[in-house]
């Protein structure tokens, strides 16, 4: 399988901080790539850096390359990149509450994408905007498109994002953490929807979520992002049965298991790294309880193993 | 008091402070550094344009025109700095009072406060004068009372703010007394907003006070004060405009000069949001 | 929307008494009896208490408040006592000279410092950004009476472009209009720029980058619709502080207008005119205000729902 997305060894810095060091992930068409670490790993300044904006944060790729359906972005003018964005990469942010213009109305911010994108008229816009709407499952999609948006649900405004995002016909989405602002309920939903589309549309889907759940539920491959490196990358079935990497597993044992008892949740002991003070060697030994002499002291290689691979000088074995 | 000095270590506040500190200097040493006395009429030297003997020219009784506004820099200076100190204090007791007691008294106070800041300065203060009659005591006092909304506003939103923070619920329930709380925590913690504010509202207090004086309201003559002496210079605009250009320019470029200073001040108290959020 | 507006409107009942309360009684602070400025020197008592009934100065002061306040309402100011002509005439006639020029600084500064604004907020922290908030800095704190006199030196008396003062043909209004309205552009241009710059870090803008429209767009049709809010809400709360900058520049300019018989009538202890004068600025302050929020609910569907 061709990869459409492919980050080889991206670094990136915002000002004169290093963020991401040597990040290379893939998605391919029909894939559901989830892209996991707390917040702080740097899962959202790869999305970023996949759509090309970090300059609107102050940031910049400093190595490496991002490539998007073999052509690499950097050599691209802005003009293309802007064509890109919005027309073959789809954006679901994080907080649905404020990622709507809240002075223009719902139908009319789902429309600029196809008008713009795909050469439609207004009236054509509309129309399938509201197509969009129904296949979205959102009920009397005439009236949503004329509402404002502090009219409607957060479940309802992530999905008028999503909207957004397949307007423009799509080979690729990218969804920042789309379901961790809403209820658990609606959190299903969305989350049955972006795998829908997948199966349904053969988009390539890259998934941020700090949830090993969701990424058991409806991943195909993960990649698990610890103090702005790759931790572990591979299928998501071999990882969860035997991970190799300690903060994997770590962040595996996070899943709250059924017949757990309330208030049970166990987080990883520790804190995430400030990026202003990464420790040395490898950035989880501060909290690894297989760490040794040599992590403190040396950054561990990213070998592969089984199909993916793993950064860990300690790795468990397959299972 | 370390921050005040650090904020001449920035550029602009340097360049700003040296100025602020060039005319108060100037003001407080007048009678030593002016050669001339400001109220000594010299009728055959009057309209004198710039010259090695007086370097911003005479007026139309030929009086040495640096000499005045050196002596105009202590009555404008003094004014609005006095005006604006009694507005601050009674601004704060105001405010805190409002905010801490609350009820009734906090409705009042917000609704005077209110109604008065949306009233343009000048007017305030003119009808002021108008009843308290011109001088500088007049004067003086408008100014307080004009920009006496403006600190009670700032003080009862920064109290506002602090009273739910923990440490005052700390305080509170060590068996701290109400006036304790408000002297020893609160007013010292919602200080240094108020003094940076209080700075800027002298550069309009200054402005304030030489437009009263420009309508004839403010030190009486011989006395000069920039206002003063820009109302004595439009009537010679044609004749020696240097007579009204110098004053605007002292007032201008010192007003400049404590934008440019309380805005360093601001950056290095670190309190931009505290102001923002009230103004 | 509707009910709304008519709870506003009866909510400026109250606040028009407390002001005409505090405008009436203010007034009779003065020092200084107007009625001595119209007797002859040597004037009998008789004469005096005549006067005073004339004028009805001779009632205690709720009285006297009462029936001001129900002449006024009738729309009956008074009677001028130096220019012994009905105040109404005297506000008719100045009134629309400083409508004319107040509203022609209100749209000479918004405009002007929204753009001014727009292009420093786009250009932020580059040169064009420091140039503006620099020349914005020293615009607004020369006092207005001299910017007036210094823009008379150079236009009027040097140039000879426009006239030195007066108020007869267009070109008699543009210096007033640019000094009063400079000290407007200042506000607004720092307002647009910082409310500009506040909302393109929001999140929505990150999507509407996202989406693949182009920056210019997204800053102008998106991020300047949220700047103009706040510019729009104190603006009208500032509309006071235009009048009151009309009043200084009409004097300077020796217009006729609000500010001039504000100023001449004050020296004159001419009661009837201050209060009249006073009353026309008040209702101009309150009508901003109501101006400023019916413009904001337009502006902004999440204020209209909140006020329904």
């Amino acid at each position: 399988m061709t990869a459409l997305l492919d980050l080889q060894s991206v670094s990136v810095s915002i000002g004169k901080v290093a963020l991401l060091d040597g990040i290379s992930l893939s998605v391919a068409r029909g894939q559901i790539l989830g892209l996991v670490g707390e917040s702080g790993s740097g899962k959202s300044l790869t999305a970023m850096a996949a759509m090309g904006l970090l300059p609107l944060i102050g940031g910049r790729v400093t190595q490496g390359a991002v490539r998007f359906d073999g052509q690499d972005m950097a050599a691209m003018t802005e003009a293309e990149r802007r064509k890109l964005r919005g027309g073959r990469i789809g954006f679901v942010t994080q907080n649905p509450m404020t990622a709507l213009d809240p002075v223009q109305r719902i139908g009319e911010q789902v429309d600029v994408v196809s008008r713009l994108h795909l050469g439609l008229d207004r009236k054509a816009a509309r129309a399938r905007t509201l197509d969009l709407l129904t296949q979205l499952r959102i009920p009397e999609a005439a009236a949503v498109a004329e509402a404002w948006p502090h009219q409607l649900s957060g479940g309802m405004k992530q999905r008028i994002v999503i909207a957004m995002a397949l307007a423009g016909e799509p080979d690729l989405i990218i969804a920042d953490e789309p379901t961790t602002a809403l209820d658990v309920t609606v959190q299903a939903q969305i989350i049955q929807i972006l795998g829908n589309l997948v199966r349904e549309k053969g988009v390539a889907l890259m998934l941020i979520t700090h949830d090993m759940g969701v990424v058991a539920q409806i991943c195909d491959r993960v990649a698990v992002l610890y103090g702005g490196r790759l931790a572990e990358e591979g299928a998501v079935a071999p990882i969860f049965a035997a991970p190799a990497h300690p903060y994997t597993s770590a962040l595996i044992g996070c899943i709250p298991q059924e017949g757990m008892a309330k208030g049970a949740l166990r987080g990883i002991p520790g804190a995430v790294p400030s990026a202003l003070a990464f420790p040395t060697g490898c950035r989880f030994h501060p909290r690894c309880d297989r760490a040794s002499e040599l992590c403190r002291s040396t950054v561990p290689p990213t070998d592969p193993r089984g199909d993916g691979r793993v950064a860990c000088h300690h790795p468990g074995a397959l299972a | 008091m370390i921050a005040p000095l650090r904020a001449l270590t920035r550029p602009q506040g340097g360049i700003a402070g040296l100025w602020l500190i060039l005319v108060i200097v100037a003001a407080v040493f007048a009678p030593l550094l002016t050669p001339y006395a400001y109220d000594i009429q010299n009728l055959p030297n009057a309209y004198q344009p710039a010259s090695g003997a007086h370097w911003l020219g005479t007026d139309e009784f030929g009086r040495d025109l640096l000499t005045r506004l050196i002596y105009g820099a202590r009555t404008s200076l003094s004014v609005s700095a006095t005006a604006i100190s009694i507005s601050v204090l009674c601004g704060m007791v105001l405010g805190a009072a409002a905010a801490w007691f609350g009820g009734w008294l906090d409705r009042i106070v917000t609704m005077t406060v209110d109604l008065t800041w949306s009233f343009p300065e000048i007017l305030i203060a003119l009808i002021l004068v108008a009843i308290i009659g011109p001088g500088t005591t007049g004067v003086m006092i408008a100014i307080a009372v004009a920009y006496l909304a403006q600190f009670t506003r700032l003080t009862r939103a920064q109290i506002m703010t602090l009273k739910g923070e923990t440490f005052i619920e700390a305080a509170r329930s060590l068996g701290a007394g109400n006036a304790h709380i408000l002297f020893r925590h609160l007013l010292p913690n919602a200080l240094a907003p108020v003094l940076v504010s209080a700075m800027l509202a002298t550069g309009d207090a200054i402005i304030l006070e030489a437009t009263l004086g420009f309508f004839g309201l403010g030190a009486q003559p011989p006395v000069p004060s920039w206002g003063g002496m820009m109302s004595a210079g439009s009537a010679l605009i044609f004749k020696a405009p240097w007579v009204i250009v110098f004053p605007g320019l002292a007032v201008a470029i010192t007003v400049v000069a404590i934008n440019l200073y309380g805005d360093a001040l601001i950056a290095e108290l670190d309190i931009r949001a505290r102001l923002r959020r009230d103004a | 929307m509707l009910p709304w507006l008519v709870k506003r409107l009866l909510m400026l009942v109250p606040v028009f008494l407390a002001v005409s309360v505090v405008i009436f009684s203010i007034l009779h602070f003065i020092p200084g009896d107007p009625i001595d400025n119209l007797l002859k020197i040597g004037s009998s008592p008789e004469a005096r208490a005549e006067m005073e009934v004339r004028y009805g100065l001779d009632k205690p002061l709720p009285v006297q408040y009462g029936i001001w306040l129900g002449n006024v309402l009738q729309g009956d100011l008074g009677t001028a006592i130096v220019a012994r002509r009905p105040v109404a005439d005297l506000i008719a006639q100045a009134l629309p000279h400083s409508l004319r020029l107040g509203g022609l600084a209100l749209l000479f500064s918004t405009v002007v410092g929204v753009v001014l604004g727009v292009v420093a907020a786009l250009n932020r922290d580059r040169w064009p950004d420091r140039a503006i908030m620099g020349g914005v800095l020293v615009g607004s704190t020369m006092p207005s009476f001299w910017l007036g006199l210094i823009l008379i030196l150079i236009f009027s008396v040097s140039l000879g472009w426009f006239p030195v003062s007066g108020a007869r043909g267009w070109q008699s209004l543009v210096l007033p209009v640019l000094t009063i309205g400079l000290g407007g552009m200042a506000l607004v241009a720092r307002i647009t720029r910082v409310s500009m710059i506040e909302a393109s870090g929001r999140d929505f803008v990150t999507l509407l980058h996202a989406k693949g429209l182009s920056p210019l767009r997204i800053q102008l049709r998106h991020v300047l619709r949220h700047a103009l809010i706040p510019v729009v809400t104190i603006l009208a709360l500032r509309i006071g502080w235009i009048l009151g900058g009309a009043v200084t520049v009409e004097v300077v300019f020796a217009r006729p207008g609000l500010g001039t018989l504000l100023i001449k009538s004050l020296s004159q202890h001419d009661y009837p005119v201050v209060q009249a004068c006073l009353l026309m600025l008040a209702m101009a302050v309150m009508l901003g205000t109501l101006l400023g929020d019916i413009l904001q609910a337009l502006m902004d569907p999440r204020v209209r729902a909140a006020l329904s």
